[in-house]
């Protein structure tokens, strides 16, 4: 069955008040809604709280949705709504511009080779997998994660965590998917940063 | 564009990935690539970066509320008693 025959059948049933079908797409979605919260708002009891909301902004518009997203990315944007209009500050003026990688791992305009490395990366292919994908990785992601502003966080949080493709994240949050693009390079390269830092202290220690 | 330095490409990963940057832009990244081992691991560290971030979505939540959204969910819909 197909994205959109699966919605259509999942929201006549809902419609029709079938309960089974209203404790499944709970069951389904919930532990998705309430991370995603959490992130957004940074703490465990008002996310349980907003995700609650959510459902019950769900069963009050049910009638009202047409389809023209998926069932799934109308529920998360719902979500994100609660979440942003209850407890994020929106940041709207112009991000200053910040360096994916810091410059001082380039060669200056007086180098051999502007603008290429200055050393070389490290190869993180040559590192243990129990380093790479171990649980202190984890905390390091999630704390470089945590120290985002706002929008770099909703963005990494939909397409890295969640995993919703770049229309769908665009469509959630209300975003050019250019906008959003750029939003989710600059977490990921902070990210990234973090496990650097993380991986070359681990080497040295 | 036929050249680009690395400092420029590590600037354009996340759009190279998700296949939004015009074409004479994604040959000069692939030109560049295939010439710079730096470049190709900076690359690597990105892809293994959205990688271990996925492992984040392997938290499991309990499931907390669900008899109040469920009659909350027959107060408003049909239901025949």
């Amino acid at each position: 069955m197909n994205r959109m025959t699966a919605d259509t059948t999942l929201i006549h049933a809902l419609r029709r008040g079938d309960d089974d079908a209203f404790r499944s797409v709970v069951t389904t979605y919930h532990p998705a809604l309430v991370r995603t919260a959490r992130r957004f708002v940074g703490d465990h009891a008002v996310a349980e709280e907003v995700t609650q909301e959510t459902w019950l902004a769900v069963i009050r518009s049910i009638d009202s949705f047409e389809g023209r997203s998926s069932f799934k990315t109308w529920l998360f944007a719902i979500l994100a709504n609660q979440a942003r209009s209850r407890f994020t500050r929106e940041q709207r003026h112009a991000p200053s511009p910040e360096p994916s990688v810091h410059p001082r791992w380039f060669q200056g305009p007086d180098g051999e080779d502007p603008g290429h490395w200055q050393s070389s990366p490290v190869d993180w292919g040559s590192l243990p997998d129990a380093q790479l994908l171990g649980r202190e990785s984890l905390e390091v992601v999630q704390r470089a994660i945590d120290q985002l502003p706002d929008a770099q966080r909703h963005v990494i949080t939909l397409r890295d965590i969640e995993g919703f493709d770049a229309g769908e994240v665009s469509a959630i949050l209300g975003l050019t998917e250019g906008n959003a693009r750029v939003l989710l390079h600059r977490a990921r390269a902070k990210v990234r940063g973090a496990l650097e830092t993380y991986f070359e202290g681990a080497a040295a220690s | 564009m036929n050249s680009l330095s690395c400092q420029e490409l590590v600037e354009r990963v996340t759009a190279y990935f998700d296949d939004a940057v015009p074409a004479s832009e994604r040959q000069a990244i692939d030109a560049h690539l295939a010439e710079c081992e730096d470049c190709v691991r900076h690359v690597d560290q990105m892809r293994r970066t959205i990688e271990i971030t996925g492992g984040l979505s392997a938290e499991d939540v309990p499931m907390q509320g669900l008899d109040d959204l469920l009659a909350a969910f027959r107060a408003a819909t049909p239901h025949p008693d």
